[in-house]
């Protein structure tokens, strides 16, 4: 909502600055987001006419004008614009003059031809590019023939003015009303509203006879007024009219028009001219559409209807959509005589459903579907009636036609007076309590010892309880008097559950590693699925879809970390961030049955790790090469730090995103917990990555339920500890985890650690085997071991691994 | 004897004048002080003198001895002092080459301010409630008091999954979830972090973007309380001379509702091109539970009270860290992480 400062000032006695009321609006609530000046820095720039207009001798589009702004002197002007022509009246600057942006006009050769001042355009003159026509865009502004020479452009186009900008929530609708924010105005100003005085005359002839209203649909049109005037003449409205709409960012068309955009304006209520002629019989009937049925709205767009549209028609047609848009059929036009002015109060919910279906928001719309002042219908047809008597020379039919069902009964609230201090932790005595209420226009009706029965203005349609008082009351006292406190309750400290401290650990351990977090969105593109391989049947391409997303890149939700974190990759590899090690912690969701068997999907805590490159790379040495086995040790020093037991790494070759003979199934306790490994060369390639990158995805639930909670401490122990190593050859496929196991099995309880320190092929050893060497570390808790029970010991492991693996003992 | 003994003395003190190693030092105290030793030879001669004067003769060899020894000492812990200091001359390395480098990971700042959030809203006693991001539309807009067409769901531009289920648009309905299964437990103290969804992408909105919700419910809560709840949480986020203001506002579950500002900490509230010269900051929306959100939570809104706030996460980080672009959070730049 964009309102003249000076226009406000015709209702209410404003003696601040328009900022410092700006600022007091936004304190109570009527945010003012700007006050723009209109003048934006122009100087001498006067009212002049063009006395003559030929083509430049030397230029083709260039025009030399002759123009004089006291019908004496004259000025040689060479002016660009194609609309110029002998006679018009224009804004003419100076030499000397400013425009806006600091531009000073000089004495100028142009071609040849020397020109002595400007004929500006509306946007030189900076004039609010939504206030002008196509027309008015392009060429010169071509004032009124009335216009006085010499006048300066500042005071005939009422440039000495501000437009106060506001930014007003759903709520206060009322405000779009000048009126209403001058009613605003003056309950925080403590002064009194000066409403528009109408009087206007009445011919003897009835509206009733005239036009007749029929409304079919009570409930979606609780009030329908119509009012007609004769002999209206067709012209531009005076300045002043003009120079309010344009403050609100609305193109002047015709005086008719106009004023019906000025009572919108003014009196927040929205109304409509039909050209009388054009209605059958006079007649306006309110129903709905016709299935299929169609119109033609004012903006020259064909409306595909539905049958919960509600259409204002005449006995044959259709004739405008009920509080959305106008039909062209019966617009007023240059040739109109008689108008039927409508003004009325439809449904909110039901404007609004039309207006969201057609996609077509108008003033009309967005006043209507937030309900406006019902009681005012009549008075705004008087008000448009007035002026179309003042400035269309029109002849006021007696009367209106009032068709109002069902009239609406004004809002009553009860309001006990301590609840007032009770909510707000205030001490604000009663009687200002009552004051407040009254500076707006709510009306006491009843008093008892502590409440009072307040009757809402019927603009005030968002209030309705005694909580929306207490706001009116707090705001207006202002909310700077609330007083800090803090809530009586008992403070014991908060605590995360079980499952945020495990998040906040798995955090911890990733940063710890060297790991960056990173945030992807949750949405992703379906073509992702196929980068990663997906088969078709893979239960991953069953994501929820978003009906109504930005972009097909944003259509549906991740049932996997992988897009996000190798699109990270990818965006980092193209700024040379090359080496990387990231992990996100977030959410995939997955179907379950939704929609048809849940209400909701399911929402899975998801760890997904992705690193690749060159890490701790330092001038002494090179660095470590981030492989399969880097990626594994931050997986396996995450599962230790959560204590989690009976891990096992399976080698995984179905897993379509992943290298075949780089990938391993994580299970913890038996559960499945995850997957780690090379992503497949392929899918690198098809998210433009260079080779070698290594991902891993963790179910953080299963991580939950088989992480254990405080653990016991194992005593250090009091005996020697002995090492002693083995190396065998094996063939090459046997796992070393099948090695490790038996190893263990055979070792049982005296043998205390068991690490890998060597691993060998080439041409030492048979091709297709491998030499692998253990570290085994044999201690008793309760007695030194002597050699001959460590020599058994590993006599029996050594024997146990011949005859499962036929492992042979390496020198 | 004596002059013999005297000229030892002597030639060992000019000799030592003269070694530079150890080595040296110690052919000396072998040639002189050795068994095979010079002095050790004229000591063995002692025998000759007549008795009276081997004592005097025996107390002079040993002071010469004992003097000797002592030079000699000095002399090698001198040496081994400039041998030390030649050796570590050696050992010099250019300290100004950069150390080691240790891989540190990060965290991303959202989590750096939601963490320390969580932090202080726990030490004022509230519980860290969570929800589900894709949500029924009952949850999301009809239990806030938000029903079907009503004008302030244009509010919030909205991804529809079904047109009965959204992706939230705010972490408000956690707050109708949490009265849900905690109805009649009062004190209520929750805060909610999360993901939230709005169809709004440029330099100041991303489709995708963080939350967090507070609701207090109990007897008596007051909106001084809630002020009082939010500067404490302001002055231990940005820091204790930082000031709040409130404003009137509108959320349909919130009456009375705030917007919530914060003072100016680059201009401490004079004025600058950060604060729009306004000397304060918008950072949250608040305001006292709506009757009818308490009675869709299952509390009776004639005995208890509450407030809720609401607060975006990316505000307070860009606040907080001097973040000008919205979508850095989202673009995951390396260098970007790395910093925090
Ligand atoms: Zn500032």
């Amino acid at each position: 909502m964009r309102v003249s400062f000076k226009w406000l000032k015709e209702y209410v006695d404003i003696d601040i600055s328009p900022e410092e009321l700006a600022e007091k609006l936004t304190n109570t609530g009527v945010a003012v987001e700007n006050v723009e000046y209109l003048n934006k820095g122009i100087e001498n720039v006067v009212i002049g006419e063009v006395l003559e207009a030929v083509k430049h001798p030397n230029a083709e589009k260039l025009s030399l004008c002759q123009v004089t702004t006291d019908g004496k002197n004259r000025f040689q002007v060479v002016c660009g614009a194609p609309n110029v022509r002998a006679g018009q009246k224009v804004p003419f600057a100076l030499v000397g003059a400013v425009l806006p942006g600091n531009v000073k006009i000089k004495k100028a050769k142009l071609r040849g031809t020397e020109s002595q001042g400007m004929i500006c355009s509306a946007l030189e003159l900076g004039i609010n590019e939504d206030s002008l026509n196509p027309e008015q865009k392009e060429g010169i502004l071509v004032l009124d023939d009335s216009a006085t020479l010499g006048t300066s452009i500042i005071d005939y186009l009422g440039l000495d003015d501000c437009v106060l900008e506001f930014d007003l929530t759903p709520n206060r609708s009322d405000c779009l009303s000048v009126i209403n924010i001058a009613r605003e105005v003056a309950a925080i100003l403590g002064k009194e509203v000066k409403l528009p005085y109408v009087r206007f005359k009445e011919i003897d002839k009835t509206t009733e006879k005239v036009a007749q209203v029929e409304i079919k649909d009570p409930d979606l049109c609780h009030r329908y007024v119509a009012k007609v005037v004769e002999g209206v003449e067709i012209k531009p409205s005076p300045q002043w009219l003009q120079h309010k709409l344009r403050c609100a960012g609305m193109r002047p068309i015709n005086n008719v028009v106009d004023i019906t955009n000025y009572v919108l304006m003014e009196m927040g209520q929205p109304l409509h001219a039909f050209d009388y002629d054009f209605l059958r019989e006079g007649k306006i009937i309110v129903r709905k559409a016709h299935k299929n049925e169609k119109i033609i709205t004012l903006d020259g767009n064909e409306r595909n209807l539905t049958d919960e549209m509600l259409l204002i028609t005449d006995p044959e047609k259709a004739v405008a959509i009920a509080g959305v848009m106008g039909g062209l059929n019966s617009e007023v036009t240059e040739k109109t005589t008689t108008v039927l002015i409508e003004s009325a109060y439809f449904n909110p919910v039901n404007v609004r459903r039309t207006s969201t279906a057609l996609g077509l928001r108008s003033e009309a719309s967005i006043r209507f579907e937030k309900g406006i002042n019902i009681e005012t219908v009549v008075d705004a047809v008087n008000r448009a009636a007035q002026l179309l008597q003042d400035l269309a020379g029109g002849r006021v039919l007696k009367g209106v036609v009032d068709n109002y069902p069902n009239p609406i009964k004004r809002t009553i609230v009860e309001l006990e007076l301590n609840k007032v201090n009770d909510i707000l932790g205030t001490n604000i005595k009663h009687d200002r309590i009552k004051e407040i209420l009254k500076s707006l226009n709510f009306i006491v009706r009843e008093e008892k010892e502590n409440a009072i029965t307040v009757e809402v203005p019927p603009y005030r349609t968002d209030v309705s309880i005694p909580e929306d008082l207490i706001e009116e009351v707090a705001r207006i006292d202002g909310y700077n008097n609330i007083p800090t406190t803090l809530p009586f309750s008992a403070t014991s400290k908060g605590q995360k559950t079980l499952e945020q401290k495990l998040r906040d650990k798995i955090m911890d351990i990733m940063t710890a590693r060297g790991l960056s977090e990173v945030i992807n969105f949750s949405f992703i593109n379906k073509t992702n699925f196929d980068k990663l391989l997906f088969s078709e049947e893979d239960e991953r391409r069953n994501a929820i879809s978003v009906i109504n997303p930005l972009s097909e890149e944003q259509g549906y939700m991740r049932t996997t970390l992988l897009p996000g974190l190798l699109d990270t990759l990818r965006r980092n590899i193209y700024r040379r961030n090359e080496n990387l090690g990231i992990f996100e912690l977030g959410k995939v969701y997955l179907p379950k049955g939704f929609p048809e068997k849940s209400t909701l999907p399911e929402e899975k805590w998801t760890l997904g790790i992705a690193v690749r490159g060159t890490l701790v790379s330092h001038w002494q040495n090179k660095g470590t090469v981030v492989d399969f086995y880097y990626l594994k040790g931050i997986i396996e020093d995450l599962l230790i730090q959560l204590k989690l037991n009976s891990i096992e790494f399976k080698p995984c070759k179905d897993n379509p995103s992943y290298h075949p003979g780089r990938t391993a199934y994580i299970y913890v306790e038996d559960e499945l917990l995850g997957i780690l490994g090379e992503l497949h060369p392929q899918v690198a390639d098809n998210y433009g990555l260079p080779q070698r990158n290594y991902v891993a995805e963790l179910d953080v639930e299963v991580l939950l339920k088989l992480g254990h909670g405080p653990f016991m401490l194992k005593q250090l122990p009091k005996y020697p500890a002995v090492n002693r190593d083995l190396a065998i050859v094996v063939k090459d496929e046997i796992p070393a985890s099948d090695l490790l196991k038996v190893i263990s099995e055979v070792g049982g309880k005296l043998l205390v650690d068991i690490e890998v320190f060597d691993l060998y092929k080439g041409n030492q050893i048979p091709q297709g085997y491998k030499s692998i060497a253990f570290s085994l570390i044999f201690q008793a808790e309760d007695r030194t071991l002597t050699d001959k029970e460590i020599n058994d010991i590993h006599e029996k492991i050594h024997k146990a691994l011949a005859d499962k693996f036929k492992a042979s003992l390496r020198a | 004897m004596r002059t013999q003994l005297e000229k030892i003395k002597s030639e060992v003190k000019e000799a030592l004048n003269k070694v530079k190693s150890l080595e040296e030092v110690n052919e000396l105290k072998v040639k002189y002080l050795g068994k095979k030793g010079e002095l050790t030879q004229v000591l063995r001669g002692m025998g000759q003198l007549v008795p009276e004067e081997r004592p005097i003769i025996g107390q002079l060899a040993n002071e010469i001895r004992d003097e000797l020894n002592k030079v000699l000492d000095e002399q090698v812990k001198k040496i081994k002092k400039i041998e030390q200091e030649q050796k570590l001359n050696l050992e010099t390395i250019d300290v100004t080459l950069p150390g080691k480098q240790f891989l540190k990971g990060t965290k991303h700042p959202l989590s750096l301010v939601i963490e320390e959030a969580k932090q202080i809203f726990m030490g004022l006693g509230f519980q860290i409630a969570e929800g589900p991001e894709i949500e029924t539309d009952y949850y999301n807009f009809e239990a806030l008091n938000l029903p079907k067409d009503h004008p302030a769901r244009d509010m919030q531009d909205t991804f529809y999954i079904t047109s009965d289920v959204v992706l939230r648009t705010h972490t408000s309905p956690v707050q109708v979830r949490s009265m849900e299964s905690l109805t009649p437990e009062v004190p209520v103290k929750i805060i909610c972090p999360g993901k939230v969804y709005r169809k709004d992408d440029d330099a100041t909105h991303s489709p995708m973007f963080h939350q967090i919700e507070g609701l207090v419910i109990d007897m008596g809560i007051r909106m001084s309380d809630l002020k009082g709840v939010l500067l404490a949480f302001v002055q231990q986020m940005f820091g204790p001379d930082r000031k709040i203001r409130f404003r009137p506002s509108y959320f349909p579950f919130t009456e009375p509702s705030a917007e919530v500002d914060v003072s100016c900490g680059i201009c401490k509230g004079d004025g600058c091109k950060a604060c729009s010269y306004t000397g304060w900051l918008e950072i949250l929306g608040s305001g006292m539970v709506h009757p009818n959100v308490l009675k869709y939570g299952g509390y009776d809104p004639t005995k208890v009270k509450g407030f809720a706030f609401g607060m975006g996460v990316e505000r307070i980080a860009m606040l907080k860290y001097n973040i000008n672009d919205m979508r850095l959070f989202f673009e995951n730049d390396i260098r970007f992480l790395r910093q925090f």
